[in-house]
Formats: C-alpha cells, sequence, structure tokens
C-alpha cells in the first residue's frame, strides 16, 4: 500500500500536536481544559503508533492493538478525571488549580 | 498532486489549527467543540491509514463519548459563557518558547533517523483477524492485555460512580456510629 505521503509528514503532524497539548498542560489552569490537553497528547501518541505500524510493520498489528489499548486508557482516565472533577467542583466550588491548595480538611 | 494528498493535507490542516484554538481559546465549551474536531480529524488520517476499526473506535469512543462527557462536566461545573481571564504574558511565552524548542528538537530528531521497512507483504486487516488475535494465546496474541484491560474498565467504572457519589462515606459513618 502507498498512499503518496511520506512516513515523516504523519511524524511531523503528531510532533506538533503533542506539543500543543504540551502547550495547553502547562498554561491552563481549569482542571477539564487541562483534561482536554491530556486527551490531545494521547492521540498524537496514537498517530504514531498506527503510521509506525502501517509504513514500516504491515504484515503485524502491534501498533492497531497498542493504539486500541491507549484509548481504553484514555476513555477511564478521562471518567475518573471527571468525577474527581465533579467532587472537586462540590468541595470547593471552582475547578481552579490555583484555588485548589487543600488536600484534607 | 494525488487526491489521498490533498486528504492528508485538509486533515493536518484542521488537526493543528484547532490543536491549538483548543489550547488558547478564551471560552471553555468553545474548547471543547475545537477538542471534538481535532478527534474527527484523526479519525479521518485513520481512514486513510486503512485501520477502519480503529477509525470506527475512535469517533465512537472520543468523539462520542469522550467529548460528550467533557461538556457534561464543563455544564455542571462552569458558566456556560465563562471567559478565562487571559495569563499573563510572561508565563505563556516562555511555555510557548520551552514548547517551540521541544518541537524542533524532535522534529530535527525524526527527521535525522533513516526509518527501515520491512520488505514483507502487508496483511489485510479485517474484523475477524482482529477478533482472533485479540482473544489468541498462542504467538502474536493479545488476550493477556485484553483481560487486563477489561479490568481496569470495570474498575475504572466503579471507581468513577464511587467518587462522584454524593456524600457516601460521610453517611455510612453516622449510621455506623448510631448503631
Amino acid at each position: 500500500m502507498n498512499t503518496g505521503i511520506p512516513l515523516y509528514y504523519f511524524l511531523i503532524l503528531a510532533t506538533i500536536m503533542f506539543f500543543v497539548g504540551v502547550y495547553g498542560f502547562l498554561t491552563r489552569r481549569n482542571l477539564i481544559t487541562i483534561l482536554m490537553s491530556v486527551e490531545l497528547i494521547l492521540n498524537s501518541v496514537n498517530i504514531n503508533f498506527l503510521a509506525f505500524n502501517r509504513y514500516l510493520f504491515p504484515h503485524k498489528l502491534e501498533g492497531l492493538f497498542f493504539s486500541l489499548f491507549v484509548i481504553a486508557v484514555a476513555a477511564s482516565e478521562a471518567a475518573v478525571a471527571i468525577a474527581i472533577i465533579i467532587n472537586i467542583y462540590r468541595r470547593f466550588t471552582t475547578i481552579n488549580v490555583e484555588d485548589v491548595n487543600v488536600m484534607k480538611f | 498532486m494525488t487526491s489521498n494528498q490533498l486528504m492528508f493535507i485538509l486533515f493536518s490542516a484542521v488537526i493543528i489549527v484547532f490543536s491549538i484554538l483548543t489550547v488558547t481559546s478564551q471560552k471553555i465549551l468553545r474548547a471543547a467543540v475545537y477538542l471534538l474536531f481535532v478527534l474527527v480529524s484523526t479519525a479521518g488520517l485513520y481512514f486513510m491509514l486503512n485501520y477502519q476499526f480503529l477509525a470506527a473506535v475512535q469517533l465512537t469512543l472520543y468523539a462520542g463519548g469522550i467529548v460528550v462527557l467533557i461538556i457534561f462536566s464543563i455544564l455542571l461545573t462552569s458558566h456556560i459563557d465563562l471567559k478565562f481571564e487571559s495569563l499573563g504574558w510572561k508565563k505563556s511565552i516562555f511555555s510557548a518558547l520551552a514548547v517551540i524548542s521541544g518541537a524542533i528538537l524532535s522534529i530535527v530528531t525524526i527527521l535525522d533517523h533513516k526509518f527501515s521497512a520491512t520488505t514483507e507483504a502487508a496483511k489485510e486487516i479485517d474484523m475477524r483477524l482482529i477478533g482472533n488475535s485479540l482473544l489468541s494465546v498462542e504467538k502474536d496474541g493479545y488476550v493477556l492485555p485484553f483481560e487486563v484491560i477489561s479490568i481496569l474498565l470495570l474498575a475504572a467504572m466503579i471507581a468513577a460512580i464511587v467518587i462522584a457519589k454524593k456524600g457516601a462515606p460521610k453517611k455510612v459513618e453516622s449510621r455506623t456510629s448510631k448503631q
């Protein structure tokens, strides 16, 4: 299979997406937007796995299964994170990371 | 330029533009919708790479599940047209500098590396093959990670219910103390 697109294009796209996610992770203060940045990072890694699998090892399925498991982990992580965020909101009535600085009271 | 390349340019432009908008948008609900666009065009990239099953998983799970969950939690926790105060120029400039230098370093390293593909023939990936190798215990079988991920999903579901339940631990304590 030859799509006419070099592997490098996929890798550069995934790199840019990853670092945009890192930028969001560094600059955002709202917990939900931080979670969205993490989703961006996980997605860029999935693109990498699938591009490597298709271009370098097309007779195997490792990349496909790895990204399937990454998607499952991301889904459970999002569910637990949102439960925690809602619990934090109930106690502090804010989800700003700078205002939430007490672990137990 | 083939149609394939045109589609790739389209998808990658959508991904880059909307992922930047996701992390810079001042309105939180708009950021979630931009994230939805990014995830859908990622599914388009999977279709281009000929992984139809994973593209369908991406569409249903990410675009259908996680984004809806995020939007619901936004509506539960913040006012619908809440605007973030813009962060200080110092923080944004230093973060951008760190991120851009990291990106340049990674891209230079990637372009420097010569990838060598195998010469073996590509395998036709259909649903039967995926299902068989997910539950196979032989070589190239993935039954152990499959079982682990199923336990993880169950644990995450229970954990989400327990954490988000309203004031459960206190009630249990007061009941037991009364008895």
